[in-house]
């Protein structure tokens, strides 16, 4: 009943008084904890790169390619430029298709059997290990033809797909029936409706989404191992093997000479940066058409 | 009077659950018209079957017909069409939130694909002072959202939004039961103003705001309507026991 949720009498005495303080320190003091654990991680991360990469990093890291074993000094900039390619690709690909599936599932399919396939082939796409979708394009769009960076970013489209896709759905399940009936109620078709009311209201949480897709693909380096290949000179063909940050990443780490290795941390930091840079200024962006008191 | 909605013989479901049974009666045009009863007794589903928008809800489903006009709207029209026609407020006001107050007011004729600035401009205007909201947000049209004004404003912009949209009658689910004294007072002096125009039925729990705002009114209970007339004759002398108990209070 509800007397037992009554908080007690006002004048119940300062022993009491003490214990709320205490409390309510104490429940602070582990929310405040938490959240030194949780961002623990990335800033242990990011302050282990910068020590170990930024001293690499000059002017030549971004303008020229890599040179031969054997000469110092030389850059990632092929490699840069080779992961934009790529997830431009990848995101051209996985995000309107993934956009396109969340808006299915949640607006017209439903608990229809397609709308629930859909909804488990995402969930069991996002789990398959990204050294299968490597080799799965492999098979499909490889053998036979060579390594190109158009396979790579199709490789990583794919992966971006399924986060997308349940996300989006998440999202637009989430804006209230009310706002929905409002536009039919105002004689608005319902695809009309649900892209320029439902979708529009769901947006901020949809680019969270993309984002999310976008940073985990893009330090990838397995699906890119067999499709992408990775290339130590300028290439932007997209039937040819290209360069990307994480494959330079690991083929350098990998290497037996300790001025690669150096080279393969300062990569990381840049990777590291280029991906918090994406996100930051695709919100920025995003977040700029905000009026006041939108919710 | 004209008749601006006649119904006969709905039937309406959710599911198996009958929710409106057999309901017939005339609407007269350039009126108000309330709807009084319980909770659940049906008469949101019966507004809700005036602009088509029951058959949104997935389990449900009508039969019988509904003529706006010269039009059977479930024989003659598309739903989207109706519901041009026959705009509606809903009992939680419900602005688009990411929209600019300007771009609420606009939203039904954009949304449509009308593109005409000049137009447009005059059509929000001409909204927003017919549910006396104009002077209040004039200098804010295009910087503050519509969730950033107060509850009875944000009624009061819905208001505007439908009636944009120019719309023969005016459907009002409960338009001021989220809503203080105040607002609702102003929504009312609305609805009083608006009924020259438009033809209003207005869904109340409040028994005063049905004598108040409405010529007539009809009692609904358990699905069926009881009663419908003059509501001077409901509130003094039913013809119905039931119309009499609730009245006076004695159950509901």
């Amino acid at each position: 009943m509800a007397s037992t949720l009554m908080p007690p009498p006002l004048r119940a005495g300062a022993s009491n008084r003490f214990l709320r303080v205490v409390v309510n320190h104490l429940a602070t003091a582990a929310a405040v904890g938490s959240t030194i654990l949780v961002m623990a991680p990335l800033i242990a991360i990011f302050a282990y790169l910068l020590f170990k990469g930024a001293s690499s990093l000059n002017l030549a890291f971004f303008t020229q390619i890599p040179k031969p074993v054997g000469e110092t000094g030389g850059g990632m900039a092929n490699s840069i430029l080779g992961s934009g390619i790529l997830l431009a690709i990848a995101s051209l690909m996985g995000v309107p298709i993934g956009i396109a599936g969340g808006i299915y599932i949640a607006e017209f399919g439903r608990n229809g059997r397609l709308a629930n396939m859909v909804r488990f082939t995402a969930d069991v796409l996002n789990g398959v290990p990204s050294i299968v979708m490597g080799i799965t394009i492999y098979t499909l769009l490889v053998a036979g033809r060579g390594f190109s960076a158009l396979s790579g970013g199709v490789a990583l489209g794919i992966m971006m797909i399924p986060t997308i896709t349940r996300t989006t759905e998440e999202m637009l399940l989430m804006v209230p029936l009310n706002v929905r009936e409002a536009a039919l109620g105002l004689g608005v078709p319902n695809w009309r409706s649900v892209l320029s009311i439902t979708l529009r209201t769901a947006s901020p949480g949809v680019i969270t989404g993309c984002m999310l897709a976008f940073a985990r693909v893009a330090g990838e380096t397995a699906p890119l191992l067999f499709t992408a290949f990775g290339n130590q000179y300028w290439s932007t063909s997209l039937n040819q093997p290209i360069a990307a940050l994480p494959l330079q990443i690991y083929v350098y780490a990998l290497s037996p000479y300790d001025e690669w290795h150096r080279l393969a941390w300062a990569g990381a930091l840049v990777l590291i940066v280029l991906i918090v840079v994406s996100v930051a200024l695709v919100r920025y962006v995003a977040g700029r058409g905000v009026l006041k008191g939108a919710s | 009077m004209g008749v601006a909605i006649e119904v006969s013989d709905l039937n309406a479901w959710y599911g198996t659950n009958h929710t409106l049974q057999s309901i017939s009666l005339k609407i007269p045009a350039n009126h108000a018209t309330a709807l009084i009863g319980p909770s659940g007794c049906g008469k949101s589903t019966f507004v809700r079957c005036l602009n088509r928008m029951h058959e949104t809800n997935p389990i449900g489903r009508v039969t019988g017909t509904v003529r706006v006009g010269q039009t059977d709207i479930y024989a003659q029209a598309s739903p989207v069409e109706i519901r041009r026609r026959i705009g509606m407020v809903f009992q939680r006001p419900n602005p688009f939130p990411t929209m600019s107050i300007y771009d609420n007011v606009a939203s039904g004729l954009r949304l449509n694909g009308f593109r005409n600035r000049k137009v447009l401009d005059e059509v929000v205007e001409r909204s927003l002072q017919q549910a006396a909201l104009w002077e209040e947000v004039k200098n804010d049209l295009k910087k503050k959202s519509g969730a950033s004004l107060s509850g009875g404003q944000q009624q009061r912009l819905c208001i505007a939004r439908a009636l944009a949209v120019d719309p023969e009658v005016m459907l009002m689910d409960e338009p001021a039961s989220a809503l203080d004294p105040v607002s609702t007072a102003k929504i009312e002096d609305l609805i009083f103003q608006l009924k020259s125009q438009y033809t209003i039925v207005i869904v109340t729990h409040n028994m005063q705001q049905a004598a108040r705002v409405a010529e007539n009114t009809g009692f609904f209970l358990n699905g069926k309507l009881v009663e419908f007339d003059a509501t001077h004759k409901i509130f003094t002398n039913p013809t119905d026991k039931r119309t009499e108990d609730y009245i006076t209070g004695r159950f509901g």
